[in-house]
This record gives C-alpha cells, sequence and structure tokens, in this order.
C-alpha cells in the first residue's frame, strides 16, 4: 500500500459537494482523498473527474467552511476502501463506515473496496434455500430465497419499518437452522433519529442485537455521504457473507432518500437528467448495490437484500420504484388502502412477485403442492379483482352466483390470510389457503389436479 | 504503433492527446492495465474513447495504445457451450469477482477432419473441414477469403490459432487459415444474398406459434414493464425453439439469470436430437453491474457470434434482454460526450442504431451458397411499463412480430403475458402454408377465429361492466365463456410445467383444433337454447381447461381420441334440454 501523502492543494472553486483542485499530485481516477480544512477537521471525498491541470473532487460530507486557500488535501492513490474484520456485528456505524457508538475502532483485518467487484455470473450459485418469514403473504404467494433481493414498495406513513423489522426477528429455514450462521445489516439512508432507534430497539429487545450492524445515515447528513452508506454497509455485508460466511440479511431503508441523494449530487455536476430529473445512469448505479446480494459457487455464506423504498405518490411507475423493479428479483407491494382497512400486513398480493420462488419451493424444498396452491390462489384473487371492478357500477346483484362467490372468497382472502397477527407457518398458511378454495366450485380450480382437488378439496375426481 | 495520452477522464469517457493517426472505432488499449477502448470521436490531435472496463484509477498522462483493428472478437470452435463476457472473453474460467482486464480465452486444441484436397480450389465461404466439437462445426475461412489450397492439414488434434491450411489467392499472395478468425463487431459479415420467408421459427410456445408466429431470420421484439415475463419467454424459447444454434446475450440484466440458464441447459435435453441444449449455445452476460459501455458492445459481439454460425449454414436464433439497456448505455456515453440529447435523453442517431442491428437478422444464402438464418428477438424494458417511449417505438418499426407483455395478465399470473390485442406478426400469412404441409389445414381460420373471439370477449367485458353480466343475451355469454376457455386451454402455457414447457407443432393443432371445435359446438348448443351455465358445467370444460398439463408430448394420439366423446357430450346436453327458453328470449330476461 502506498503511504499516505499530504500536501497543499490550490483549491480553485467549490461548487456544491464538487471542490476543483489544481493537480499537483500524481492521482488516479476514484482516488480517495481527504480535504482538511482550516481546523484540521478532515473530509472524505473521491476524484471524480481529471484533465492535466485540475482534479474534481466529490466531497462526501458538507463542503461548508472550505476556504479556497486554506484547504489541505491528503491523499492515498487508491480507490475508496473500507478495513473490516471481526467484531462488526453488535457495532454502530456512521454514513462511512466509523464507529459510533464511543466503543474501540474496528481490528480491520482487511481492506475491502466500496464499490465492490461484480460477482462473476457463471460463478453464482441459484439462490434456493426457503425463508420462512411467518408471513402468509410472502411464505405462500411471494417465497423469499437465501440470496435473493426484495423489496418491499411502499408509501409514506405504511409500516413497512414494522414488517422489516418482523422478517429480520423472525424469518427462519425450515431445515434445522446452521445457527450462529446469521447476521443482520441494518443500512438507514436518510432515516429519522427514531427509525434508526426503533429499529435497535427491536433488535435489541430479542437479543438479535449482538448479530446486527447499523449503519447509519440521517436525515440531516449531506446526500453525497448518503451515496456512500450503503456501499460501506454492503462491503461489511460481503465479509460478513463471503469471508466469514454468515447469512447475512442486509436491510436498506429508505432507498427513495438514496435516490434523491443521487439526483442532487447529479445535479451538481451539471449533467443532463433523465426522467424526472433524476440521472440517466440511475438504473446502473441501483444495480451496483443490488447486484451484490446472492450466494457464490463453494462459499458457505450468502447475501439477501430487503431493501424499503417509499414510492412517491404510491406510485409504482416512478422512476424509483420502476428501476428497482427492473434490477431486483420481485417486490412485496404494502398498499394505503388495505391499510386502512385495517389489514396486516398490508400486502397487495397480485403487483407483488417473487421471482426466485419456483427454484425455492416444492417437493424437495418446502411442500409439493406448494406450486399448485399459490397459482390458484392467484388465480381466484385475480378474477376476484377483476370481478370486482365488473360489479364497481352495477352492484354485486347483476352478477352470476358464481361471480359472487368469488367477490366473497377475495375479501375472505384479505381478512384472513393476508391479515395476520403473529407469526404462521407455511402449513398454517397453507391450510388457511385450502380452506378459503373450498368455498369456490371445484371446475373452476383449473391450477389443481385431480389429486390435490380430492386430497384438498374433498372433491370426488369423477364428480 | 500508435500512442496518445490521457488529457481527461470522467467514467468510462476519456480524452487523449496524439500526434499519431488513429482511426475512428480502432480498438485500442488503455492505461498500465491494457484497459480494453474503442475511439468514439476523432479530432487532428485528439482522439476520444470509452472504456468497456472499470476506469479506476486511470490519469491524465496514462498510456492509450492503438492496436489498429476495430473492435474485433475471436470466432471459433471454443464458443459452443461456453459462457463469455460482453467483448466474448471466458466468464467459465475465471474466479467468484470480475477484475478489471480479463484477458483473452486460452487457447484450446480441437479435431479436425479436412474435407479440401491440395490443389482444391476453395470458394469463397467453403468449409475445408469439420472440427469435432460435441456439436460438430465447418471451419470456415474468414468471409473473403479464397483461392487454391496449397496445403492442408491431415486429420487430427490442433491447436485454434494453428494454421491447418494455407491458400494461395488470385493474386497470388498465401494466406494461412486456422479454427479461429477475428471479425470486427460492428460490421455486418458478408452473405450472398437475402433469402425470402421460409418457414417459421418453432417456438414451442402456443400463444406464440398460433397466433404470433415468428418466421426463421425474422425479428421480433418483446416489450414490457417489469415482472411481465420477457426473460422468462426469452429463456423458453432459447430452450425449445427448433433453432440450430442459440446465442443468449443477457444485457444490463441479472446475474442470477444468467447463472440460471448456465445450471438448466446441461440438464435439459433437446426434444428434437435428446443432445444437451447447452451443446447449441452461446451465452454472453454483461450483468447490470458490470461497465456500462461493453454493455453497448455485447449486444454487436452477440450479432457477430450468430453470424458466425449462420455462416456455417445453421439456423441461429439470437435472444437479446434487454435492448433498453443497450440503448441506455447510448445515451449515457452520448451524454459524457456532450452530445445534442434527443428523445428522453436519447442520442438521435437511436433509431439507425436499433434499425442497423435488427437489419442483421435475416435467412440468406451464405457466400458458401448454403442457408443459414438469424432470427433476432429483443426484449425492451419499458419506463413504467409504457410502450411510447422511444426504444420501443423505434424498434417497432424495425420488427415484424410484436409481442407485447401486459401487467394485468401477469400480476393475475397468466403466462405467458402476451396481450392478444396489443401483439402482431406481419408474417403470420405467409406462414400458413407452412402449417398446411404439417398437418393443419386449418391453421389460418381457427387463428383467425382465436383473435376474433379475443376481440369480442374486451368489447364485451366492457358492457358488461356496464349493464351487468347476467343482463347479456346468452350467445354473448357464451362467447365470453369460450375466450376463457381458450385462453385457459391453449394460451397459457407454464414455462415452470414440465409437461408443458414445450409445445411441439403436432400437440399444438391437436390442442386447437380440439378446443375450436369445442368453441363451435358450445356456440351452435347455445343457438339451439341450451343455458350457457351448463356448458360451463360441462366436465369436459374442466377438462380441457387441464389440457397443457394432462397430455404432454407422449399423449398427442390421446388428444385425439377425445373427439367422440365431445361430440357425445354435447349431443348428451341437447337431449337432455329442458324445457327453457330459446337463447333469443334469454336475452329480454328482466333486470
Ligand atoms: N411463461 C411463464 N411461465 C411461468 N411463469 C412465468 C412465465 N413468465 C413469467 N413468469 C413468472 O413471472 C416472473 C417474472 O418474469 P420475468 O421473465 O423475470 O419478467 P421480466 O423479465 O419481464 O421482468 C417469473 O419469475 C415467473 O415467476
Ligand atoms: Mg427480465
Amino acid at each position: 500500500m502506498r503511504p499516505e501523502v499530504t500536501f497543499e492543494a490550490s483549491v480553485r472553486r467549490v461548487e456544491g459537494p464538487l471542490v476543483f483542485v489544481a493537480r499537483n499530485a500524481d492521482l488516479g481516477l476514484n482516488s480517495m482523498i481527504e480535504v482538511v480544512d482550516r481546523e484540521g477537521r478532515a473530509r472524505v471525498g473521491r476524484v471524480a473527474a481529471l484533465d492535466e491541470s485540475t482534479m474534481v473532487v466529490e466531497v462526501l460530507e458538507s463542503t461548508l467552511g472550505l476556504g479556497v486557500r486554506d484547504t489541505r488535501i491528503r491523499v492515498r492513490n487508491e480507490p475508496l476502501l473500507f478495513g473490516v474484520g471481526p467484531g462488526m456485528l453488535g457495532r454502530t456505524f456512521d454514513s462511512i463506515g466509523r464507529p459510533l457508538d464511543g466503543g474501540a475502532p474496528l481490528p480491520a483485518v482487511r481492506r475491502m473496496r466500496i464499490d465492490g467487484l461484480a460477482i462473476n455470473a457463471a460463478r453464482r450459485a441459484l439462490p434456493r434455500d426457503f425463508i420462512e418469514t411467518g408471513v402468509s403473504s410472502i411464505d405462500l404467494m411471494n417465497s423469499l430465497v437465501r440470496g435473493q433481493k426484495l423489496p418491499l414498495f411502499s408509501g409514506a406513513g405504511l409500516p413497512h419499518d414494522r414488517l422489516a423489522t418482523q422478517i429480520a426477528l423472525d424469518a427462519r429455514l425450515r431445515k434445522g437452522e446452521d445457527a450462529g450462521g446469521f447476521a443482520i445489516v441494518f443500512v438507514g439512508m436518510g432515516v429519522s433519529h427514531d427509525t434508526a432507534a426503533a429499529f435497535r430497539d427491536a433488535m435489541a429487545s430479542s437479543a438479535a442485537l449482538e448479530h446486527t450492524a447499523m449503519f447509519l445515515n440521517l436525515a440531516d447528513e449531506p446526500a453525497t455521504q448518503r451515496l456512500l452508506t450503503p456501499r460501506y454497509a454492503l462491503t461489511a455485508a460481503e465479509y460478513l457473507a463471503f469471508v466469514e460466511g454468515r447469512h447475512v440479511l442486509v436491510i436498506l431503508t429508505d432507498m427513495t432518500n438514496y435516490c434523491e441523494a443521487l439526483r442532487e449530487v447529479s445535479a451538481s455536476h451539471g449533467e443532463l437528467p433523465s426522467r424526472k430529473g433524476y440521472p440517466g445512469y440511475m438504473y446502473s448505479d441501483l444495480a451496483s448495490l443490488y447486484e451484490r446480494a446472492g450466494c457464490i459457487q463453494g462459499m458457505p455464506g450468502t447475501l439477501t437484500q430487503v431493501p424499503i423504498l417509499s414510492m412517491p405518490g404510491d406510485d409504482i411507475g416512478h422512476p424509483i420504484a420502476d428501476l428497482t423493479g427492473y434490477i431486483t428479483e420481485g417486490q412485496i407491494v404494502l398498499d394505503r388502502e388495505l391499510d386502512r382497512q385495517g389489514i396486516y400486513p398490508p400486502v397487495r398480493v397480485l403487483p407483488s412477485l417473487s421471482r426466485l420462488m419456483n427454484s425455492g419451493i416444492g417437493a424437495g424444498y418446502t411442500d409439493a403442492d406448494h406450486p399448485a396452491l399459490a397459482n390458484q390462489l392467484f388465480a381466484c384473487y385475480a378474477r376476484a379483482d377483476h370481478i370486482r371492478i365488473l360489479a364497481s357500477v352495477m352492484g354485486e346483484d347483476s352478477l352470476p352466483e358464481v361471480d359472487r362467490r368469488f367477490l366473497a372468497f377475495g375479501r375472505d382472502f384479505e381478512r384472513s390470510f393476508v391479515n395476520q397477527q403473529g407469526r404462521r407457518t407455511l402449513e398454517e398458511s397453507m391450510a388457511i389457503g385450502w380452506r378459503l378454495l373450498r368455498g369456490l366450485p371445484a371446475q373452476e380450480l383449473t391450477r389443481l389436479n385431480a389429486q390435490q382437488l380430492a386430497r384438498y378439496l374433498e372433491v370426488s375426481p369423477h364428480a | 504503433m500508435t500512442e496518445a495520452r490521457i488529457r481527461w477522464i470522467s467514467g468510462p469517457v476519456l480524452r487523449a492527446v496524439t500526434a499519431d493517426v488513429f482511426h475512428a472505432q480502432e480498438a485500442v488499449a488503455v492505461g498500465a492495465g491494457a484497459l480494453l477502448g474503442e475511439i468514439v470521436q476523432l479530432a487532428a490531435d485528439e482522439i476520444v474513447a470509452q472504456v468497456y472496463e472499470d476506469t479506476t484509477g486511470l490519469k491524465p498522462g496514462d498510456l492509450v495504445s492503438g492496436t489498429g483493428q476495430p473492435l474485433s472478437v475471436r470466432l471459433g470452435p471454443a464458443l459452443l457451450g461456453h459462457i463469455f463476457d460482453g467483448l466474448l472473453r471466458p466468464l467459465d474460467t475465471q474466479g467468484a469477482f470480475i477484475h478489471p482486464g480479463l484477458g483473452q480465452p486460452a487457447l484450446q486444441r480441437f479435431a479436425f477432419e479436412p474435407a479440401v484436397r491440395v490443389g482444391d480450389t476453395l470458394g469463397r465461404g467453403q468449409a475445408i473441414g469439420t472440427i469435432g466439437t460435441p456439436r460438430p462445426q465447418q471451419c470456415l475461412a474468414p468471409p473473403g477469403i479464397s483461392g487454391v489450397v496449397v496445403t492442408v492439414a491431415p486429420a487430427g488434434s490442433y491447436r485454434e490459432d494453428e494454421a491447418i491450411c494455407r491458400i494461395r489467392r488470385d493474386d497470388g499472395a498465401t494466406r494461412d487459415i486456422s479454427f479461429a478468425h477475428s471479425w470486427p463487431v460492428r460490421q455486418p459479415r458478408p452473405l450472398e444474398r437475402r433469402l425470402p420467408i421460409g418457414g417459421p421459427m418453432i417456438t414451442g410456445q402456443r400463444v406464440l406459434d398460433i397466433l404470433f408466429p415468428v418466421a426463421r431470420g425474422g425479428r421480433a421484439a418483446i416489450p414490457g414493464g417489469f415482472g411481465t415475463g420477457k426473460t422468462v419467454l426469452l429463456e423458453a424459447i432459447a430452450k425449445w425453439c427448433d433453432a440450430d444454434i442459440i446465442v443468449y446475450v443477457g444485457c444490463g440484466e441479472r446475474g442470477n439469470e444468467m447463472a440460471e440458464v448456465l445450471d438448466e441447459l446441461p440438464k435439459l435435453e433437446d426434444p428434437r436430437n435428446g443432445r444437451p441444449l447447452m451443446e447449441r449455445t452461446v451465452i454472453i452476460a454483461n450483468t447490470s453491474n458490470m461497465p456500462v459501455a461493453a454493455r453497448e458492445a455485447s449486444v454487436y459481439t452477440a450479432i457477430t457470434v450468430a453470424e458466425y454460425f449462420r455462416d456455417q449454414g445453421q439456423h441461429v436464433a439470437l435472444m437479446a434482454d434487454s435492448t433498453s439497456r443497450w440503448a441506455e448505455a447510448l445515451r449515457e456515453v452520448s451524454g459524457r460526450l456532450g452530445e445534442l440529447p434527443g428523445e428522453a435523453g436519447y442520442p438521435a442517431y437511436l433509431s439507425s442504431r436499433i434499425a442497423e442491428f435488427y437489419e442483421r437478422a435475416g435467412r440468406v444464402s451464405t457466400l458458401g451458397g448454403r442457408e443459414g438464418s438469424v432470427t433476432i428477438i429483443g426484449a425492451i424494458s419499458p419506463p413504467s411499463g409504457d410502450f411510447s417511449e422511444p426504444v420501443t417505438m423505434h424498434t417497432r418499426r424495425s420488427v415484424r412480430t410484436f409481442w407485447g407483455l401486459d401487467r394485468g395478465r401477469a400480476q393475475a399470473r397468466f403466462y405467458p403475458a402476451i396481450d392478444p390485442l396489443q401483439s402482431y406478426s406481419r408474417d403470420a400469412e405467409a406462414l400458413a402454408q407452412w402449417w398446411q404441409i404439417q398437418g393443419n389445414p386449418a391453421w389460418t381460420a381457427q387463428r383467425t377465429a382465436v383473435l376474433e373471439l379475443l376481440t369480442e370477449q374486451a368489447h364485451l367485458e366492457r358492457m358488461a361492466r356496464i349493464v351487468g353480466k347476467d343482463a347479456l343475451p346468452a350467445p354473448q355469454q357464451a362467447t365470453l365463456l369460450c375466450a376463457e376457455l381458450v385462453s385457459e386451454a391453449v394460451l397459457r402455457q407454464s414455462s415452470f410445467s414440465e409437461v408443458d414447457r414445450y409445445c411441439s407443432p403436432q400437440r399444438q393443432t391437436a390442442m386447437l383444433s380440439l378446443v375450436m371445435r369445442f368453441v363451435e359446438l358450445a356456440r351452435a348448443a347455445v343457438q339451439r337454447g341450451v343455458d350457457p351455465e351448463r356448458i360451463a358445467a360441462m366436465p369436459m370444460r374442466a377438462l380441457l381447461q387441464r389440457i397443457g398439463e394432462q397430455y404432454g408430448e407422449h399423449r398427442i394420439a390421446d388428444i385425439g381420441a377425445l373427439w367422440p366423446q365431445l361430440e357425445s357430450d354435447f349431443h348428451a346436453l341437447e337431449r337432455a334440454q329442458p324445457a327453457a327458453p330459446p337463447a333469443a328470449e334469454a336475452a329480454h330476461r328482466a333486470p
């Protein structure tokens, strides 16, 4: 590793988070830099562009108070690295990986690039281990598997934090859990003090805190830093997963704040905006975070992500939700209307999706009849939804008897399946599912085969 | 060798000063790691290049050296059955994480069987011999090379770059030929001439083959919002279509999807010859977390590989998931170059790039006089699923088959979620003859009937919303019932069902004919006063709704055997008809 060099730089201009510095050191693109002000306070930055005489440094903290003449630059000619090592669990870090809990500094055994390296697609192992979250609308309908990236698409004021916390605490494997091997990384981006505190309290009350590392970028911290927080946290998560061999669940909240920061920084670079002012590279930028989830052949640990985003205006077509949906392996959509009806968790099942479900459920993974049951419930609930629209003008009375039974099914599905208090095993969720189907005419249940009809719905094959 | 020194760098784009002569689109090696790049703009003493790898650490003063060649890839026998990055560098020999500066593939040995003798005249595009890979390949001279064979290696095992044949060209110059040769990706490989539409490329997916078929050498697009089924459909086609060679390019999409293809293909057998599907497949993976500029190159790499196999007389299918990411990469680089943005920030040349790409599809007579084809199927990821955005609109003008995916169907888990009212195939008419020869003379009539039924269904549902479903006259209720049956029984097909994921043309014909016969009989019965509810309750209807799952490829004959049952069920229905008001009167039942 090259030694640190400190030199006086002549800062030529400060513009938002960007500092234009005379180029009198031989630095490469993306090098890490510390900008030290008059009082000796260091701020982290990175080299964003270079020409022969100037380098553009993106300061990742506030540039407030930086002078043009009295600023020194301390450099390391290497990209941003994070010193990771044992003992990260149970600790709390700031936006850029510095201990925030007053505890001892971390004994770093490895310095890893915060941007990570792309996982070689040819070396990925397929995520296949079903995680039982205890939530029916997830476990039965949109199953989560280890190594998946499955976001919660939510809206302001909806109980996404509660659901995410519940998943973090309740999730377990159905096969005997390999004990001690799990870890939770909580990444708060632009979150309020109370969100962070609530999460910590929840973890503490169930003794999960010692398995948890928290990275906090609070709402009042600069936007540039917010772009780094998930990168530090994911670097820690990669270390925990692929070096220490743990099964790591990363909760990222709130991706919307992250994207706003991205937009802000992009604007300060004078870049041409794409949709709604967000930069054209937002897809690639988000992918550089989300694609860090996964399983790797020959490595024991896994990295699962549950990012949370609040959809501006509850609009699933908003660029933040849209681009996320194009990258992640599905989404769990929370719905204001269900929430208003007092249904918890207010999961809107139809637009929700788990793309990895098929590889983690069925015979040998969960239950041989799990896929068919999920399919049938989807088909029936979608039909109920469709009939609801048909009936919206003329009322239920204009409907044939069959359709009315579907409507009743739809209501029941929301009230007694989606809605739940406490944890349910997959078996319990499936039992409710079969019970609901019994209220429908058997000949409409085309996603089930004769054996399933006979076994669960007591329909004789020759009926 | 030409040299330049970096003057400015930001992200994947650099400017470098030079006194040497560089050429437009020349490939360059950048910095100490010799990162691969390509010149995108030239001025008197300055070049602008995009770099295909992570530029971290590069700085002004670093060396940029010219290669004298446009961006090229090495084509040869080592491609089939393997996975590569966007610049055709093998990934299956790399570690868990990709470091910048991937090397070129190690040279491999292959068995060779000559097909020419010394003194023979080797015409353009003619094969020199056969290369012994699991799926035998032809050894071709690079396009345009012809002459008299001076030496040719005897049968044996040779390394990819070893000369196995020497040719004296007309101008007297000699040229050594080996298994592999390199070809610039942005330059279409020459062909003798284009051929008109022949037969369809059978995808094995009923909704596509029956309603919106694509021709061999055709061009199809699959637009759809996230989660509507683009990737699963592309993968299904890659697995089950009747092409000889598959080139699958994952352009800016998920790593896990590539891993899944890699995991599955070796385990699956080609239904036509029992060989592992992986043997016929080349995978090019430039996932969303890999460098953006290489995303742009990857689709050209893929089409070049496809053309290479076409030139061996093969029918090739190229799947590109997703062309939108390619367009976005163009936009990003264009933005960094400071070009004037057009619609939605895309450069003005977006539409011509898309057109040029699809133009490389086609059924052709190769230089060697063989018939070969490249069929392109490109996924499009329109922002918020809105088809009026630039990439979808420009692509629409370039393709002949359009498979629009519908969010509502996908959310109801009705797959493939093809919207029959938005999709089309301009090749359907030309392909009718093929189906006739294959034993379904009624194909066109059935296809038209299905499309009409689905159009009517949409119309009736709008009406039912206003007047109430119960108020629809019996024949219209029957139409709704029939449309639902056709959707359930024929159009729906799960890619995850071992029985139904592939449907041969014979089984398609058997299923479609039977279901359309049901529709005919149902409508006739209702005309004669049978209550649609009684048709809905028929066990035969329930059976047909599960027919795809119950009657796999081995039970095609059993489908035919259901005909008498179908006819007699309807007879029984009408005979047992209670004294009910005829349909016409039922229509006037109160609300
Ligand atoms: N033909 C199909 N058969 C069965 N399931 C499908 C099919 N198409 C899509 N799906 C389901 O929909 C999910 C999303 O499909 P995918 O192709 O990944 O969407 P897209 O590429 O359009 O974002 C899949 O994970 C799968 O569960
Ligand atoms: Mg996809």
